[in-house]
């Protein structure tokens, strides 16, 4: 084959590729991502049986043996959500404290996901003391 | 002049001798002055020498808990250990930004004194695109981020280092991330620089190659040390969570690797020039935005984020840098031209490309699933995040993919591969690596896991085909000069230390995604509820807690934390193994309200007990129940605010001073005696705590292998001897003198 040619074929191949990676990729994440919800929005329209991500302070932290109850507040606004996990919550949990959690909805309360808690650090670049 | 009005100064007089660089930097570039080229220079070693100062009243601040300055009261206390107390300084937004301009200033100031002497027409540019760098910083900290700003009223104590951070790796970790980041700009500085002079040869990359190094070892270090923190420090036994902030450190290193080869094709054959570019303006673009992801808010993270002002000046920078960059590779696209062809498939340019694509593939994965957040935002309307799983379903192949070229590439022959050169260098290597494979299907349960599996085969090929080289090399070189086999493998490498550095490099990457599959696929993870006495299995072992454990730790007389912990006896069929100690520490608030219960209301740490082998980690956490402890503690905390507002009542006379000692004595006796009666109501009366408890195999090897890789780095980073540097420079001035006559 003529070199020209040659590297056309292989310049058609590789794009080919690079388009069909991307498909998958943009197909895969639409496909596989949990919507990203306040507690507010779960409140009001989670559907039973689907996962969704929710972000939101905690309030009311109840350990009963493994099994942990507490309820996510809004960042800002006043919608909250029961929510039950049963296993260890990472280190930095406690009232007050924002975390990220993948629930599903059964019956009115909305059970955590295995290992799916994430309490956020408080290490990175916090407020400093108000300035004179 | 006080320390904080001479910080603030410094910063000032730091932000116009950046400006100062800019302009006389684009100044001499323009009319190839070399008087004003070297005035730039020099201002470049003023803004090192102000941010130097800075830097070091900042730490002296905070060694001296001055809490005057706003950071170190809200940063550190008095009962923060000193060499924490050092590292809290970039433990704050606005140390953490006079850290980058830092080390940037003192980056940019090496290079520009290395290249003084050369590319006289490129630097001015490169020092006035390093000085933006150090403005947009310097601006930063003066009018967005101060660390030298003061309070009105000083506190007599700070709020202390969050005790997630009092951890060695974390020490470090910033500092190792920040030479990352800050490294990479220099060889974008040059890469514009270049790009703007139309000087596209490979010169600004010889010069700027060992930067470029520097910065993929320091970025790779602290993404390491970070993923050694979380494993130990952060309870959950993990080291790798694809949270957006370690996302956006892996991101620049990832692209920083895939410049790291293509420069090679570059130097060589005068191929892949607007691929060059493009990484490293993309990889110094992305060291910006690692920057500002831990500072914007703008995805969600482990990682909280104070209410920040800095998202819109970051955004504005990013962006410029975005529009810049491809405005210059597009603007300069016909200079850019390659010098040769692709000769065939089957050559070391054509794997370095395929090594290339993946990085850069794994690069996209790793951002696009960052990103997700606000681009299903932006298309659907709704906000949805991708998980581990989803990241896995493709940097599991693409990792594959990479560890086999990182074999291939090394041995297969430039331009052309013949069936002589495959068969000589890679039919071992083949064979090798599916005995290895055949032996581990048989021997272990690893045919149960094809992804391990496959990672084991393309392991075993680098460890083959590197070997093979090494073995061949010393017998080259034996031939050569003698001496024994040691010998020769030291001067063998010693005399290409780029070649045989980047060679180790791969053996320790390999050996790094070795460890990772072993201990994904084959990790026993368990969470358990258990009182003294009682027994978990997993993995093959038996975890046996023998008794609870409880302490008040205490630093210059105050309660530093009360710790909570847990005796485990580990056996494995009745034979001892390990006795491992995990505790939880409880760090205090200031509250004068709740002087007892307060102790437990701060920060709670893991202390891991970990027991780690070449080939398995034995990890448990604890998390001990205080429930029991509660309303003891609530009793006694009722009777000494009682007998406190009692005081205060009757004597209300009394100096604010003299009674605020009073009381505080009184609550100081009480509180260690509520706290001695916890311990031992705890020890007495434990009631179940709750363990996880993870058996993980060839962890080890991922901090093994690490080692390994960075070690390799450090060789091909260190400067060659002077003899090969010399025949190095003959063979760069033929080249150049070869362009020379094409021109």
């Amino acid at each position: 084959m003529d070199p020209a040619r040659k590297r056309t074929a292989r310049l058609v191949v590789a794009l080919t590729a690079a388009v069909l990676l991307a498909g998958a990729l943009i197909y895969t994440s639409f496909s596989a991502g949990d919507p990203s919800v306040s507690p507010s929005r779960l409140a009001s329209s989670a559907v039973p049986g689907k996962s969704y991500q929710v972000t939101g302070k905690v309030a009311d932290w109840q350990k009963s043996g493994s099994v942990q109850h507490f309820v996510l507040h809004d960042r800002k606004g006043s919608g909250s959500v029961p929510v039950v996990y049963n296993g260890p919550v990472p280190d930095p949990f406690r009232n007050g404290r924002e975390v990220i959690i993948t629930v599903r909805k059964d019956g009115g309360a909305f059970v955590g996901e295995k290992d799916s808690l994430i309490t956020k650090c408080p290490s990175k670049y916090n407020n400093k003391a108000t300035p004179s | 002049m006080d320390s904080a009005t001479l910080g603030r100064a410094c910063l000032i007089l730091a932000l116009g001798t950046a400006l100062y660089g800019v302009g006389s930097g684009v100044y001499a570039g323009r009319t190839q002055d070399r008087d004003w080229a070297a005035s730039a220079r020099r201002a470049v070693y003023a803004l090192s020498a102000l941010a130097t100062i800075a830097f070091l009243l900042l730490e002296l601040a905070f060694l001296r808990s001055d809490f005057s300055f706003a950071t170190v009261a809200s940063h550190s206390s008095t009962t923060t250990p000193t060499l924490y107390k050092a590292a809290a300084a970039w433990s704050s937004q606005e140390g953490s930004l006079l850290l980058w301009l830092w080390l940037l200033s003192l980056w940019s100031s090496l290079v520009l004194y290395l290249t003084r002497h050369r590319m006289r027409d490129v630097t001015p540019y490169a020092t006035a695109v390093l000085c933006v760098f150090g403005a947009f910083f310097a601006g930063l900290l003066v009018f967005l981020a101060s660390p030298f700003d003061t309070l009105a009223s000083v506190p007599s104590d700070g709020t202390g280092l969050s005790p997630l951070l009092r951890h060695p790796a974390m020490m470090i970790h910033p500092p190792m991330l920040y030479s990352g980041y800050t490294l990479f700009t220099v060889p974008f500085a040059f890469a514009v620089a270049a790009l703007l002079v139309r000087r596209v040869d490979a010169e600004w990359i010889t010069a700027t190659r060992r930067f470029a190094l520097a910065a993929w070892f320091f970025l790779g270090i602290g993404i390491v040390l970070g993923a050694r923190w979380s494993y130990s420090e952060l309870g959950w036994g993990g080291y790798w969570a694809w949270d957006p902030v370690e996302n956006a450190s892996l991101l620049p290193w990832l692209t920083g690797t895939a410049f790291l080869h293509s420069l090679m094709i570059q130097e060589r054959r005068g191929m892949l020039k607007i691929w060059n570019a493009s990484l490293i303006l993309a990889t110094g673009t992305l060291a910006i935005m690692g920057t500002f992801l831990v500072r914007s808010g703008i995805l969600d993270s482990i990682h909280a984020f104070g209410a920040s002002t800095l998202g819109t000046p970051f955004v504005v920078f990013i962006a410029v840098l975005i529009c810049g960059s491809i405005g210059l590779v597009v603007m300069r696209r016909d200079t850019l031209r390659s010098e040769n062809r692709l000769d065939s498939l089957l050559s070391r340019e054509a794997v370095f490309i395929a090594n290339n694509l993946v990085l850069v593939g794994l690069a996209f994965v790793t951002f696009w699933g960052t990103f997700f957040p606000l681009i299903s935002e932006a298309v659907t309307g709704t906000k949805s995040a991708v998980g581990p799983p989803w990241f896995d379903r493709y940097t599991v192949p693409l990792g594959l993919a990479l560890v086999l070229l990182s074999g291939i590439g090394p041995v297969i022959a430039w331009r052309r591969a013949t069936a002589v050169n495959a068969r000589r260098n890679f039919v071992a290597p083949a064979l090798g690596s599916v005995a290895v494979v055949a032996l581990l299907a048989v021997v272990t349960d690893a045919a149960s896991r094809p992804k391990a599996l496959g990672m084991f085969f393309c392991a075993a090929f680098v460890f083959i085909t590197v070997g093979q080289e090494f073995a061949r090399g010393v017998r080259a070189r034996r031939a050569m000069a003698g001496g024994s086999i040691p010998g020769a493998f030291v001067s063998m490498i010693g005399r290409n230390r780029r070649r045989y550095g980047g060679y180790i490099a791969h053996v320790g990457f390999a050996t790094v995604l070795v460890g990772v599959a072993a201990s994904s696929a084959f990790q026993h993870a368990k969470d358990v509820q258990l009182l003294p006495g009682q027994t978990a299995r997993n993995g093959g072992y038996s975890f046996h807690y023998v008794r609870a454990t409880s302490r008040v730790v205490t630093s210059a007389g105050r309660l530093e934390r009360m710790e909570f912990g847990a005796v485990i006896r580990v056996s494995k069929q009745g034979r001892y193994v390990a006795t491992l100690r995990p505790n939880r520490g409880y760090y205090p608030v200031n509250s004068s309200f709740a002087p007892i219960s307060s102790a437990f209301d701060g920060e709670a740490t893991s202390e891991v007990g970990l027991k780690a082998g070449l080939t398995r980690d034995l990890w448990i956490a604890v998390q001990p129940d205080l429930t029991p402890l509660r309303t003891y503690i609530a009793g006694q905390e009722q009777k000494i605010v009682g007998v406190m507002q009692g005081v205060v009542q009757k004597f209300p006379n009394v100096n604010t001073a003299v009674m605020q000692t009073v009381v505080g004595r009184f609550v100081a006796q009480r509180r260690a005696a509520v706290f001695a009666e916890v311990d031992r109501r705890y020890v007495a009366n434990t009631p179940a705590a709750s363990f996880r408890v993870i058996v993980s195999p060839m962890v080890m090897w991922i901090w093994i292998g690490a080692i390994i890789t960075f070690g390799g780095g450090l060789i091909a980073m260190w400067p060659a001897p002077d003899g090969v540097r010399r025949r190095a420079r003959g063979r760069y001035a033929a080249r150049v003198a070869k362009e020379l006559g094409r021109a």
